[in-house]
């Protein structure tokens, strides 16, 4: 019998791997392992860099390439493990036994959790709750109308300076900023998607980024209305019914209110998705044509999940700019709108506990591990390309609802 | 019923549609026959408003319905089977046929018509949770016939049912279009390359050539017309 692929030791991706290894320590040879001194004209020739890289090159070609041919030899062949733990899953879910006790303890845990936790962890989990509910907005423009959008940052903007400017100007309130702020991002939307939803595919997603990008240059430079790149300061946390809460207080404040918003967010589009948008989209996402022939009317459909997406992003940012007391335009950028995006994408597009985790892995995730900081874009590629490879669908995939309508009398 | 009325469609600078005039009657089975590229799909497509216009008008129940958006020609009951089936290939055969209902809010008619086009191709209540890309190509059609029949037309426009089927299916499905049209008294506009069977189908037929009606005559007459025989029919 010839050696399945599957074995963990195989000559043929020895092999493969060995000439990686080999390729790469030629290509980084001139930034790893050459050290020019141009002071005193000295060249230092640092081996011991050559061999690190040998060695992880020829320890990641390895492994890649046995994953890869696992992942192959897999396919088709049912999961058993998983099939298990789905199956457990279920039983446990669905016994009240287990779920009511479950259910309690979550919501203690998240309810007491500034309590037993620093204010530091309170404001980071608050951050990320801020990213779910962007997650679950731009999940109903991806995940919902399958349109790619580039610019969703430049709602959150919207948002955002909503409630500054409106502060700064009127001295309005947090929680009348906080309808308005979706308002105008949802008008925003409108406005924006009105020309842009005429494009597709590739074309959308360009011109989406170029309209954040708009946005996000006008706030820099219009200097007398919002400040410019300084942004707005001093900027209000949410109040409680006019009482004075102290800096301890108000950040439990803010992350009771991104608490209840989440919860609302994925009541909404739940909903949302059984409606009977929900279902036009759907089927445009599959058919444009046989949708339209249905009676769909494209555009209409379009245009409702793009504002009611950006709706959601207007939400998050008058909250986000009410934690962080300041906004500015830079925090606004494509980079925003980019994390967004893997969030969803990474999660699971359409899986509300897949943009949960998402979200949750990408800001506390990043928060905590600081002190990688300059190598965080490089792990997130990485991340992002096994991702891609091993997990198309996300770390919680979609299940697709199964409904059936029975006969009457049966 | 529903008239054409010298109707030019372009495609930027190509005339793809010249005057065209035809007319279809309440309750008949109109074909229109022609070979590639002659103007059928785009006649379709102009009726349905996803190709407006430049001049003509197409009037529908005494109502100009030239400039309709596609989605209000839907809600008038003017009901486009699309040509190559397109149904949606991940929702099952009974969310396919609910999106066809997608216009309606009678829920116990809806049921009723369910059962209907579950009578007319037994196949599909079988498949019914079946996803729609796993059916085979007649059974696609079949769903997709059945669909258009979910949103309650009042005209019904078939883009070449017969397309890439075997030649027993087609047969099954002239059948079942003919009997739609009898039980329903549902107007069809059936646009086909399968003359033959297209003429055995309708009571009235219109034959294309590149962009212009040639011949319109009842279906029975073009069946034995010299020029439709050597043209379409195969025959000496």
């Amino acid at each position: 019998m010839k050696p399945l692929n599957k074995d963990l030791f195989n000559m043929k991706r020895l092999k493969v791997s060995l000439a990686m290894a080999f390729w790469l320590s030629v290509v980084t040879f001139p930034i790893m392992v050459i050290k020019i001194n141009t002071i005193n004209d000295t060249v230092i020739w640092r081996w011991g860099n050559l061999a690190l890289i040998v060695i992880l090159g020829l320890f990641g070609s390895y492994i890649w390439n046995y994953a890869l041919d696992r992942m192959k030899e897999r396919k088709g062949e049912s999961n058993r493990l998983k099939e298990t733990l789905s199956g457990l899953y279920q039983r446990l879910r669905s016994n009240p036994k287990v779920k009511k006790p479950v259910l309690a303890a979550v919501v203690l845990v998240i309810a007491a959790f500034p309590f037993i936790t620093s204010m530091y962890s309170t404001s980071i989990l608050t951050t990320a709750l801020i990213y779910v509910v962007l997650g679950l907005g731009l999940n109903i423009i991806i995940g919902l109308g399958g349109l790619l959008h580039l610019g969703y940052a430049a709602f959150f903007a919207v948002g955002a300076y909503t409630y500054a400017l409106l502060y700064q100007y009127f001295q309005i309130d947090f929680w009348i900023a906080l309808p308005l702020g979706g308002l105008f991002a949802f008008l925003f939307g409108l406005l924006v998607g009105i020309p842009v939803l005429r494009l597709r595919g590739d074309y959308l997603a360009i011109v989406t980024l170029a309209f954040g990008e708009i946005l996000r240059i006008i706030l820099n430079n219009w200097g007398p209305v919002t400040g410019g790149p300084d942004g707005i300061s001093r900027i209000p946390r949410p109040s409680f019914f006019g009482i004075d809460l102290k800096l301890q207080g108000s950040i439990n404040l803010t992350y009771y209110i991104m608490v209840l918003m989440v919860v609302i967010t994925i009541i909404v589009v739940r909903r949302l998705e059984d409606s009977r948008i929900g279902r036009a989209l759907e089927a445009m996402k599959e058919d444009e044509v046989a949708a339209e022939a249905m009676g769909i009317d494209i555009m209409k459909s379009k245009l409702t999940a793009f504002a009611l997406g950006s709706m959601w992003a207007g939400f998050a940012g008058v909250v986000m700019a009410a934690k962080t007391t300041k906004v500015t335009p830079d925090s606004f950028g494509l980079m925003e709108s980019v994390i967004v995006l893997c969030i969803v994408v990474l999660g699971g597009m359409g899986s509300i506990p897949g943009i949960l985790l998402g979200a949750f892995i990408f800001k506390i995730v990043m928060e905590y591990f600081r002190v990688f900081a300059m190598y965080r874009m490089l792990i997130f590629g990485a991340v992002l390309v096994i991702m891609m490879v091993f997990k198309p669908d996300g770390l919680i995939p979609k299940i697709r609802r199964k409904y059936t309508v029975e006969k009457e009398g049966a | 019923m529903l008239k054409f009325e010298n109707v030019s469609t372009y495609y930027g600078n190509i005339q793809a549609l010249k005057n065209l005039t035809l007319e279809i009657q309440k309750g008949e089975i109109v074909t229109l026959i022609g070979a590639n590229g002659a103007g059928k799909s785009t006649t379709l497509m102009t009726l349905s408003g996803v190709v407006p216009p430049r001049s003509g008008r197409i009037i529908y129940k005494d109502e100009d319905i030239t400039h309709c958006d596609t989605d209000l020609i839907v809600q008038k009951g003017i009901i486009q089977v699309p040509e190559g089936r397109h149904i949606f290939p991940y929702l099952s055969v009974q969310e396919n046929l609910d999106l066809g209902a997608y216009l309606r809010n009678d829920k116990q008619e809806i049921k009723n018509d369910l059962e209907y086009v579950f009578s007319l191709f037994p196949r599909l209540a079988e498949r019914r949770h079946q996803q729609g890309g796993t059916l085979s190509g007649g059974e696609q059609q079949m769903l997709a016939i059945s669909r258009g029949l979910m949103a309650r037309p009042e005209v019904l426009l078939l883009d070449e049912p017969s397309l890439g089927l075997a030649p027993i299916l087609v047969q099954q499905i002239f059948d079942t279009i003919r009997q739609i049209n009898k039980e329903n008294g549902t107007t069809i506009f059936l646009v086909e390359q399968n003359a033959n069977q297209a003429l055995k189908t309708a009571h009235k037929g219109y034959v294309m050539e590149t962009g212009k009606i040639i011949l319109a005559d009842t279906a029975e007459n073009l069946l034995t017309n010299d020029e439709v025989i050597s043209a379409y029919l195969g025959g000496a």
